[in-house]
Parts: structure tokens; C-alpha cells; sequence
């Protein structure tokens, strides 16, 4: 009996405790349950009002801003464009002459050679450059990534699988450094690098942008170079160099890369 | 020994009563809860809104008039949190001037909870974020990156947990591979970590260690690629069992609305993601209370 009675009060003594536990339990789930969701987006659009505090806030560092890259550089007599030529064009023209010209003396100066020629990828100019007052500005519209200029040592081989790669792709990439004359169908008529005949057994040494370099616009060729040489010069930084070097911008169409009739 | 049974029964029986009287007051006055989570992603140092001319954003976005909205939705309810993405750096050149000083001094204006890191956050390197963490008056949340052996170790967190309106509600990042993304040279020894199995571990440690009653997960590992093996939200939103939602960010991708994904559990986990610049901002309401069929999941509208 005293036995069945303490056992019985144990029983209620656990009933109790599950009891308290659960109803503790119980009640904060209850309360704390996720019951409805509703999600959304909102376009932040000039229906809000802008907060004074941030837009005094922001201004002074908007004014210096401009301030900087709205001077003037230099002067473009013409409108600049990336689509006024079919296998070269004025603005493909600038931005590779560009880079040959400001990647050459760093790179000669860290390894002792000499940049052959230049490959940029058509879809990286972003913009026009309008007749008028070229800025720090200009350079930011026509070239707003960080991509920075790489050097590429390509085989002979390479700089072959390069030129079919280009005949494909049948977009004005830019070029500079190098002819590439194509026949009406479309194979090879001339190649020189340097003004000099293509050498299948040399090794050339291509400046272009670490996003090519990468893998970027499925230049695979990139993939097969002997040496890459970074040297840390943003393309950006090369076009404000140059506007601040040059007084008027002249880019144009030319005989760089083109097909025969 | 009877004796002791008695009183042990008798403390037990008054604990009861005392505590169930206790928690069917606080059950009868409990009301129903309401957590505000607001988010940006991939800002990239757009501040100012897009010119009226703009092709793709005519006149919109801009962080002044962000933080009207977002003032207008705290005062609606003051239960808000405010997160981001990450690649809040790079993009417009207040970022090449100010290395990210202006972005971060605006986001803690605004009151930012926390955000997690981008790969475009590197783009000055490890050395040029670490630069700017002072004027961040909120928290870097990172749980697969291991800044062990870099000048960022102990500058972030796994995940943070916050307390909103007796809400526990656990916040953990996830960043992209950067290997092949960012240059080695600005990443240094930063270690990607898998995130599926760091999201399932972390998402783990919130719900059972922390008991977070809602999980929210900070990604910038892309909402959806067409390469199936690259880690990508809405993979990871199947692999998930406790995280409620997924904040997206470094596709770029504006959904149409927000998506809803069955998880591992077969449980409903909202996708979200608000394209880029500061053009929208994602909201998303909780709300608690209790409901007549708790089998069922929460009901989402989007």
C-alpha cells in the first residue's frame, strides 16, 4: 500500500511537472508560431521624399566629385564611336592605342620586353566619346569596370587560334600592334605584327585586360599563354593619363584589320 | 520519507498552479507579432538616383530618398530590421574616390542592421575594406569566409541574432567563390568555404542552439546560374530545413516578386533578391501569433 501510494505520487508529481512544462511550452509556441508572410518589392521611385539630412550630407562629397572629373582633359574634334567600322573602329582604336601607348614603357621597365601588340574585346567600350571636352568623366562612361591591363606571352600557335577566334567571332575587337587583312572568304591574306611578318615560331607578348585574360568573351587562346604579366594599371587610369598627355583626341577608322572585296 | 514525498508534491502542485495561472495570463494577452525585414543588395556605390535620361533606371533609386521609404516603413512599424547583400562598394566613381567611405557613413545613417560581403566589397583589397570598417556603424556577417589568416580576422561575425519585439531572429552570410572572380592579390588568404554545408550547420546553430524563432540568411552567392554545380539560392533553398529566407544578391536579378521554394523538409523558404543600384527595396512581413492548425505552415503571400 505505502509502496502504491508513494509510486501513485510520483506519478502526480510527473504529471505535474510534464503538465507545467508542457503548458509553458505550449503557450510559447503559440505565441511565437510564424502564422503569414507577405513579401514584396518597392521601386524607389521620386513618390518618397528625399531625407534633407542625407542629401546635405551627400553634397559636399558630390561637389568635389564633379568638380574632378568634369575638367577638361582634352579635346575630341569628332564623335568617337565603337560602331562606325566593321573589323575596326575609331573608338576600338583610341582605347588599344591607348593601351599600347601607357602599358608599353611599365612593361618594358619591369621585364625588359616589349608589348607586340594589343587584343580588347569589342563589348568592353561602353560608351561614345561626343565631340567636345573630353574629362576624367569620359573615361569613367567609356570604361566603368576595373579591369587592368595584363601581358599575355603567346606561342606562335596561340596567336593562329587568336586570328581564327576573331574571322569567328566577326566583331571589331580591337586591336593594336598588328595587322590582320582578311580575304573575301574569310581565310587569311596577311598578318604582321610590328610591321613585321607573322613568326610561327616566336613568342609575342599581348597586352589586354585581366577580364580576357580570365576567361572573358570565351578567348580561350588566353588560356594557353606561356607567361602573364600583370601590371596593375587600370584601362581607366590609362585613358585619364593619356586625355591629361594629349591636347586633342584623333581616332579613326583604318586599315588595322579589314577584309578584301 | 513520506513526509518528504509530501512536501516535494506539494511545492510541485503549487509550482503548477502558479506557473499555469502565470502562462494563461501571458497566453491571454499575447498578441500577434510583426517583424518588418527590409533589404538592398548589390547598391554598388549608386547614392545618388539614376538622370531622368537613363536608358534602363530613369530616375530611380538613390539612397536619400531609400531612406524616406525606409523612415515611413519604421514609423508603420518599428520592428524592422535593415539588411544588405553585400557589392555595396564599386560602381560609380564616389567609390574610386572615397574607397567606400561615403557608402558606409550613408548606410549607418539609414541605420543598417548588418550585411554581409560581396566580392566587389574586395575590390580595394582586404587591406581597403578593413580601411573603411570604422565608419560602419553596423556588422559584417560572413559564415563561409575564414578571415583567419588575414587582417580581417575578428572584424566579422558568422551570424548575429537580434531581438525585436521578444522575436529572436538570427541573421548568417554567405559569400561567393573567389577564386577566378576577385584577383588573389586583393583576397589574400581569405578561404571560401562550402556553403551549402555551412548554411545547413549555421541555420542548425540558430534554430537549435540560439533558438532563433526566425532565420534569415544573407547570400551573395548568385540567385541561379546555368551551370547546376556553382552554388546558387535556389539550390540552397532546397538544402535548407530552418531557414525562412533567403536575401540574395550578386546576379543582379530582378525577380518579378518573390520566390517561394519547398525546402529539405518540404517546408515553404521565400528567395528574394531586388535587382541592383538601390532601384528597389525588398520587403518581407512576419507575422507571429497563433493559429488554429499549426501543422500547417505559415501561409505566404507574395
Amino acid at each position: 500500500m505505502a509502496k502504491l501510494k508513494h509510486f501513485s505520487c510520483l506519478k502526480i508529481k510527473h504529471f505535474v511537472i510534464i503538465i507545467t512544462i508542457f503548458s509553458i511550452a505550449s503557450c510559447k509556441q503559440s505565441a511565437q508560431t510564424l502564422t503569414d508572410i507577405s513579401a514584396k518589392q518597392i521601386t524607389v521611385d521620386s513618390t518618397y521624399q528625399s531625407v534633407k539630412e542625407l542629401t546635405d550630407f551627400i553634397k559636399p562629397y558630390r561637389d568635389h566629385v564633379d568638380s574632378v572629373l568634369d575638367s577638361a582633359l582634352a579635346y575630341s574634334p569628332q564623335k568617337i564611336s565603337k560602331t562606325d567600322g566593321e573589323y575596326n573602329t575609331s573608338a576600338g582604336n583610341l582605347m588599344a592605342d591607348i593601351v599600347l601607348q601607357q602599358a608599353s614603357p611599365i612593361f618594358k621597365m619591369r621585364t625588359g620586353n616589349d608589348i607586340d601588340f594589343v587584343l580588347l574585346n569589342h563589348g568592353g567600350i561602353r560608351s561614345i566619346i561626343s565631340e567636345g571636352n573630353v574629362s576624367a568623366r569620359t573615361a569613367y562612361e567609356v570604361m566603368p569596370f576595373e579591369n587592368t591591363i595584363a601581358v599575355a606571352a603567346l606561342t606562335g600557335a596561340s596567336i593562329l587560334d587568336m586570328v581564327s577566334y576573331l574571322i569567328k567571332s566577326k566583331r571589331p575587337h580591337p586591336v593594336a600592334g598588328i595587322q590582320i587583312i582578311l580575304n573575301a572568304d574569310n581565310t587569311l591574306n596577311t598578318l604582321k605584327i610590328q610591321g613585321k611578318p607573322f613568326d610561327k615560331n616566336r613568342t609575342y607578348y599581348v597586352a589586354t585586360s585581366n577580364y580576357l585574360i580570365s576567361g572573358g568573351d570565351n578567348m580561350g587562346f588566353f588560356k594557353d599563354a606561356q607567361e602573364i604579366t600583370e601590371i596593375d594599371y587600370k584601362i581607366r587610369n590609362a585613358m585619364i593619363d593619356y586625355f591629361t598627355k594629349v591636347d586633342t583626341i584623333t581616332a579613326k577608322v583604318d586599315d588595322r584589320y579589314f577584309k578584301l572585296d | 520519507m513520506k513526509r518528504r514525498t509530501f512536501i516535494k508534491n506539494t511545492i510541485a502542485t503549487s509550482a503548477f498552479i502558479g506557473a499555469s495561472s502565470l502562462t494563461l495570463n501571458s497566453c491571454g494577452t499575447e498578441k500577434k507579432k510583426h517583424i518588418t525585414i527590409l533589404h538592398t543588395n548589390d547598391v554598388h556605390s549608386h547614392i545618388d538616383p539614376f538622370p531622368n535620361d537613363h536608358a534602363d533606371f530613369p530616375g530611380l533609386g538613390g539612397v536619400a530618398r531609400r531612406a524616406g521609404l525606409i523612415n515611413s516603413i519604421r514609423r508603420e512599424n518599428p520592428n524592422t530590421l535593415l539588411l544588405d547583400a553585400g557589392d555595396i562598394f564599386q560602381g560609380t566613381p564616389y567609390f574610386n574616390f572615397y574607397g567606400g567611405e561615403l557608402e558606409f557613413k550613408l548606410m549607418s545613417m539609414l541605420k543598417y542592421d548588418a550585411a554581409t560581403i560581396g566580392n566587389h566589397d574586395f575590390d580595394n583589397g582586404i587591406e581597403g575594406l578593413l580601411a573603411q570598417l570604422p565608419h560602419a556603424g553596423f556588422d559584417f556577417i560572413s559564415a563561409n569566409y575564414d578571415f583567419s589568416n588575414t587582417v580581417l580576422d575578428g572584424h566579422t561575425q558568422p551570424y548575429r541574432t537580434f531581438i525585436k519585439d521578444g522575436i529572436k531572429i538570427g541573421v548568417y552570410g554567405l559569400g561567393i567563390e573567389l577564386a577566378g572572380l576577385v584577383t588573389k592579390k586583393l583576397y589574400k588568404e581569405t578561404v571560401f568555404l562550402d556553403p551549402y554545408e555551412i548554411a545547413v550547420d549555421t541555420e542548425r546553430q540558430l534554430k537549435e542552439n540560439e533558438n532563433c524563432d526566425l532565420v534569415i540568411c544573407l547570400s551573395h552567392i548568385g540567385y541561379e546560374y546555368k551551370d547546376k554545380n556553382r552554388p546558387q539560392d535556389i539550390e540552397l533553398a532546397k538544402r535548407t530545413k530552418y531557414t525562412n529566407l533567403i536575401i540574395g544578391g550578386h546576379t543582379h536579378t530582378f525577380l518579378d516578386k518573390p520566390v517561394v521554394i519547398k525546402n529539405a523538409v518540404d517546408d515553404d523558404i521565400l528567395v528574394n533578391q531586388v535587382g541592383c543600384f538601390g532601384i528597389n527595396l525588398g520587403r518581407v512581413d512576419f507575422y507571429f501569433g497563433s493559429k488554429d492548425n499549426k501543422v500547417e505552415g505559415a501561409s505566404i503571400k507574395v
